[in-house]
């Protein structure tokens, strides 16, 4: 197995970009991350993006979207209509080949130009669910529900969820909600899919994240504390909403097994719940205890830009691991409704 | 076992399907959009590259990097690129068959753009024809190309093949 670290991360999130389309707000990120290891965009073995063009309604914005990197001379390139983090499985994958030993990850959406929710509706089995538009928000509050009715777990638990990312969400330029919430406070607020509120619910963000990723020698040159991947698996679940059982998330629990995330202590955890009862649903798949912190960088409730928030989860677990807050580390990325489709990364520092 | 007679398959559905947007073009795009609005026809420059784009969108495709801020006007002669004989109709085009459609290297710009042909036979275009463009009346202007209504022949030498040879 080639060792494989992330060696670079750059994000940005916005409410609405209102002028700037997805290839003018990504290029900025990109250079972010490729100054901060001060290369170019062509000396990248692999470059491979994830996004979707029905957020801003624009057919081939994937296409477009790799203007930002400066394709000529050509690039070997790849695209996933995924959130970025399976895209850096793919550039994972392909940096196990062992003749490149560098990739450049990104991933970007705009979705304030729709209705994403409605949007999403269309990710779901065209023939008897789609037509029905069921929202994305609905969806996730059936689930909130089931869970709830399952018993152990509160309207509390959840207000406390929300709390807790805003509060971590303080240190975190990128996020945008943070704060310090009463969770009596939050319970105050009124419903908005119950037993959903507004706050339990991501907020639509437009951005970007860009990671990139480099191979065993080539990683200790780049970084002087890589964040090296020690394990990545992902599964995926039945698409039928009524096929599975919505208070578990068994995909998550089978790649997290996979990903090794129970061999060795877990300091930290960015786990991509766009929805709060989520977190917790995700804590319990991956058996992480009380000495866990979990989504220090205030997770995708304080800034969620879909189809990048769950490589920016991976980034915002690989910094920490970097920085040293953290030895070990398990970043965590969804897609799909309701959990269906989850991916698993554990991240691990020299020193 | 009973039989059980299966009713006759369903081989098409109908599902419609609508999602409204609030399209954004981005800074590069609004200014060509806006410089049509105004009848001009407005290029970006790449820092890098230095070519000059007309209908830029986003950044240089080629060098991944933000065009110069300043706008600069091209056009509005050009030179034909290359161009095709249409025969075949289409529901949402309103024009009698054969027509010309041409890829235009407008002045002063590296990148063709897309025009109507008309004012000339469709056996008699060349590649490297010289033509203007023919706009709306100005109370009509919005911004959108289709301002210009087509581009026709002037009364110039062709541009020779070297010229624009690079652009083919």
């Amino acid at each position: 197995m080639v060792d494989v670290a992330v060696v670079s991360f750059a994000q940005h999130n916005a409410f609405r970009e209102d002028e700037r389309n997805e290839v003018e707000f990504l290029q900025p990120v990109i250079k972010e991350a490729m100054s901060n290891i001060d290369l170019k965009t062509q000396d990248m073995g692999f470059v491979v993006s994830g996004s979707c063009d029905y957020l801003a309604g624009q057919a081939f914005a994937f296409v477009s979207g790799l203007d930002a990197v400066g394709p000529w001379p050509p690039l070997r390139e790849s695209h996933v209509e995924m959130d970025g983090a399976w895209a850096l499985y793919e550039a994972w994958i392909r940096l196990q080949h062992g003749d490149i030993d560098t990739a450049l990850v990104y991933a970007f959406g705009k979705s304030s130009p729709g209705d994403l929710p409605r949007v999403l509706s269309l990710q779901l089995e065209p023939y008897s669910v789609a037509p029905l538009w069921p929202d994305a928000v609905s969806l996730a509050a059936l689930q909130a529900r089931a869970l709830m009715e399952s018993g152990g777990v509160s309207d509390k638990d959840l207000a406390e969820v929300v709390a807790r990312s805003r509060s971590h969400a303080a240190s975190n330029p990128a996020a945008l909600l943070s704060g310090s919430h009463d969770v009596a406070d939050l319970l105050a607020e009124p419903m908005y899919a119950d037993p959903l509120r507004r706050h339990d619910c991501a907020p639509v963000t437009d951005g970007a994240s860009v990671i990139v990723l480099a191979a065993g020698d080539r990683a200790r040159e780049l970084s002087d504390n890589p964040a090296w991947i020690r394990g990545i698996d992902h599964r995926i679940e039945a698409q039928g909403m009524g096929l599975r059982d919505l208070t578990v998330s068994e995909s998550t629990r089978i790649a997290g097994q996979a990903a090794g995330v129970a061999d060795g202590p877990v300091d930290l955890a960015e786990l991509h719940a766009p929805f709060s009862h989520q977190e917790l649903i995700l804590a319990d798949a991956l058996g992480l205890g009380a000495d866990t912190v979990v989504n220090p960088s205030g997770g995708a409730l304080s800034a969620n830009v879909m189809m990048a928030a769950g490589l920016t989860r991976i980034g915002e677990a690989a910094t920490r691991v970097s920085n040293g807050d953290g030895h070990r580390a398990v970043a965590h990325a969804t897609s799909g409704p309701a959990l269906q489709q989850n991916l698993v990364c554990v991240l691990e520092a020299d020193k | 076992m009973t039989e059980t007679t299966l009713p006759e398959p369903i081989e098409e559905v109908t599902i419609p399907i609508q999602l409204d947007y609030v399209y954004t073009p981005g800074r590069s795009s609004s200014m060509w959009l806006r410089g049509l609005a105004e009848g001009r026809l407005i290029a970006l420059q790449c820092p890098t590259c230095e070519k000059i784009y007309a209908g830029a969108r986003g950044l240089c495709p080629m060098c991944g990097e933000m065009f110069l801020p300043d706008p600069i006007d091209v056009g509005p002669n050009g030179t034909v690129v290359t161009f095709a004989v249409v025969n075949v109709p289409s529901k949402n085009i309103d024009l009698e068959l054969p027509y010309v459609s041409a890829e235009v290297l407008l002045d002063g710009s590296h990148t063709r753009t897309f025009f109507l042909l008309r004012g000339v036979k469709p056996d008699e275009v060349r590649m490297g024809m010289r033509v203007r463009t023919v706009w709306k009346d100005e109370s009509e202007w919005e911004p959108t190309l289709a301002n210009i209504k087509y581009v026709e022949p002037i009364d110039e030498p062709d541009a020779p093949f070297e010229s624009i040879q690079e652009f083919v």
